[in-house]
């Protein structure tokens, strides 16, 4: 971003990394992707690099309202200063908190999850599912992230992406609204779980797999992890591959 | 006379007591701290209009929605009727509304129909909690009051339905028998099957008559005083409830205005915040919650849709959505006993947090927000999960050990993990 205000471009749109998808290996690989759809249908974006902070999800979650409104108030005032207009997220997470938490703190932006930037370019023509792999009959599972669906109502922007493949698409039992949490939220991601009779990725994974797919797909990098090793755990790695809505389009266009 | 006097006097009394105990419970959800619930009226109209009186929210599970809906027109549209016998009770008439003539008859016709309904989905309503065992109606919360709670609502409303038909039965066999004062009024198209049952003579029918619509008017006004104390006390919240819950994106928790003047404090020296009482961030006990919270946790019917739904509470933790409800109300209801015993501002040592709901619940929550959507009336558990977490959080520093190191990283290097901010552009290079 810094060099493009130097350059004195104005991007048309910021891409909202998150931190999964800077540091996590392979949440990067979905940051790729997102940015090789950018680039394949001519946006100019920018991202905000070492300028990007935590938007201070998992702190707001667990409780530590200080620490959010630290992380929120510090990220606002780099986007304010780029004059930031549109902002896309690679995390339901970041979506979620941008766009609901931060206008109360000074900081609005139209915010869109990628899911629904492709749902977009899809709509207006400027992506089709062509040039690369084909999942044409391929069974796929879409896992709703839980800030994504409930807690904004996006449930078929991810699933209009998936359409567009000519793939078999088959619904969990509990999918959109009465979806499955991953496990992951509420800063449970970075604790164990209190002591249970299982752990809420597997009881999830199960219920995937019971649809026989081939592909389960996410649009969250920390669902994207749980699911992961959910499939590991299962040993399930061989027929059964965990994908980001990213992903699966950048192979679908060969990008 | 004597019997119009004492039907006045007990209808009265049971009035009286009532909004003696609406007003404690009034009261109660007044302990709660301020929130601003009063922007759009349209849409809040709304939102009342179809969850509580609509019931959308049930229609995920169709067959209990049914028979929920029967129970609910029931008592809607019978108590068109209550309004008859208090006429009658008072003014010593009998079938006040007998001039309606036809419309009066499909009116009586449509009441024993709904009557009929509402006994059968009671029936149904008692062999699924107690003969088919729906799990969602057993957890460590359903201890022994609870579940007769639920027992003696069904019971009575059988009661009120059965007594309802015999004195209609025994009514228009009186009519028959072309009775004293029993003029040839309404239809019977549920009660006539029942007229073989009952006695041919007058004076035990007349008895029969007289005791049933005794028995339902004042099982109805002993029902209404029931309701403070029970979880049944919904039919009456729901629509408040729906008409103040949250309109916002279910994903939006509240920035807490406290804090926004301490950060903006610390980041801006020149800032200086405007003078507030030092309160306390969080919740510890009910009386840190807000009044909405509290109006939710009395509007609870423990019907366990939000457990159910609850991925920390399948998996076998120990966190249950409807525990929080129930808890809340529970520590409310308990502050209240201790205000009308000790008066206001009394310590009684306890508070909702560790008392009655622990650490390990609140910290299982994925706040994932399965909870509030299966709400058929739009509680939301989650906000009072956070409230607790908050208060563990900031005032005590209270937090698993693998949080706080969570809280660490996010401060020092900008993200939740031991990263180095500078490797935050690594991505591309691979």
């Amino acid at each position: 971003m810094a060099e493009m205000v130097a350059a004195g471009e104005e991007p048309e749109i910021l891409f909202w990394v998150g931190c999964a998808g800077s540091y996590d290996e392979r949440a990067q690989k979905i940051t790729r992707d997102i940015c090789k759809i950018l680039h394949h249908v001519g946006i100019k974006y920018a991202v905000l690099g070492t300028e990007e902070s935590c938007t201070g999800d998992p702190a707001k979650r667990a409780g530590n309202e200080f620490l959010f409104q630290m992380q929120a108030m510090a990220n606002i005032e780099v986007l304010n200063a780029y004059q930031v207009k549109k902002i896309v997220t690679g995390c339901p997470h970041c979506f979620n908190t941008i766009k609901n938490e931060y206008p109360g703190l000074g900081g609005s932006y139209e915010v869109i999850h990628h899911s629904q930037l492709i749902q977009q370019l899809i709509n207006e023509g400027k992506l089709r599912a062509e040039g690369g792999e084909s999942f044409k009959g391929r069974k796929i599972t879409f896992h709703d992230p839980c800030y994504l669906g409930r807690a904004n109502g996006v449930y078929e922007a991810p699933r209009a992406a998936l359409e567009i493949l000519d793939a078999e698409l088959v619904e969990m039992k509990r999918c959109k609204s009465n979806g499955l949490c991953c496990g992951a939220g509420g800063a449970q991601m970075f604790k164990e779980p209190e002591r249970g009779k299982k752990d809420i990725n597997i009881e999830r994974i199960e219920e995937a797999l019971l649809t026989a797919p081939q592909i389960v797909a996410a649009g969250c990098p920390f669902c994207m992890t749980m699911l992961k090793d959910g499939v590991k755990l299962k040993d399930r790695e061989q027929d059964v591959e965990v994908l980001d809505i990213a992903e699966i389009t950048a192979r679908a266009n060969g990008l | 006379m004597i019997s119009q006097l004492i039907f006045i006097f007990i209808t009265l009394a049971a009035v009286a007591l009532f909004s003696l105990n609406a007003r404690k419970i009034w009261r109660n959800i007044n302990l709660g701290h301020a929130r601003d619930r009063s922007d759009r009226p349209a849409a809040r109209w709304l939102t009342m209009l179809r969850v509580a009186f609509g019931q959308s929210k049930m229609a995920t599970k169709p067959i209990p929605a049914l028979l929920h809906f029967f129970v609910y027109a029931g008592f809607v549209i019978i108590n068109i009727e209550v309004l008859e016998i208090v006429i009658d009770g008072i003014s010593g008439s009998h079938r006040a509304f007998h001039g309606l003539g036809g419309f009066y008859s499909f009116l009586i016709g449509s009441f024993e129909i709904l009557a009929l309904t509402v006994w059968l989905s009671c029936v149904i309503f008692l062999i699924r909690r107690n003969v088919i065992r729906v799990r969602r109606f057993k957890g460590v919360e359903m201890t022994a009051w609870p579940k007769s709670d639920a027992n003696l609502i069904l019971v009575t409303e059988i009661l009120l339905m059965s007594a309802f038909l015999i004195m209609n039965a025994a009514d228009a066999k009186l009519q028959a028998l072309g009775a004293g004062h029993y003029i040839s009024a309404g239809s019977f198209p549920v009660s006539s099957w029942l007229q073989g049952i009952l006695p041919a003579t007058e004076t035990s029918l007349v008895f029969i008559e007289r005791f049933c619509w005794w028995f339902h008017i004042i099982g109805i006004l002993a029902f209404l005083n029931y309701l403070p104390y029970s979880k049944h006390f919904h039919i009456l919240l729901a629509f408040p409830n729906t008409y103040f819950s949250k309109l916002r994106p279910k994903g939006e928790f509240t920035n807490m205005e406290s804090v926004k003047n301490e950060v903006k404090a610390m980041l801006d020296p020149s800032f200086t915040p405007p003078e507030t009482a030092p309160g306390k961030f969080g919740a510890k006990d009910v009386t840190d919650l807000t009044w909405v919270n509290l109006l939710n946790a009395y509007t609870c019917t423990e019907c366990g849709r939000c457990t159910a739904a609850c991925p920390a509470n399948i998996t076998g933790k120990l966190l249950s959505p409807r525990k929080i409800m129930m808890d809340t109300r529970d520590r409310l209801e308990e502050v209240g006993r201790n205000i009308d015993k000790h008066g206001a501002g009394y310590e009684d040592g306890k508070a909702l947090l560790d008392d009655y709901i622990s650490r390990e619940e609140i910290w299982a929550c994925t706040t994932c927000n399965a909870c509030t959507q299966a709400c058929p009336v739009n509680i939301d558990p989650l906000e009072i999960i956070v409230e607790l977490r908050r208060y563990a959080v900031m005032e005590e520093s209270k937090s698993p050990a693998s949080i706080n190191a969570m809280f660490g990283n996010v401060e020092n290097n900008g993200a939740p993990w031991k990263y180095s901010p500078a490797d935050r552009l690594n991505w591309r290079d691979a």
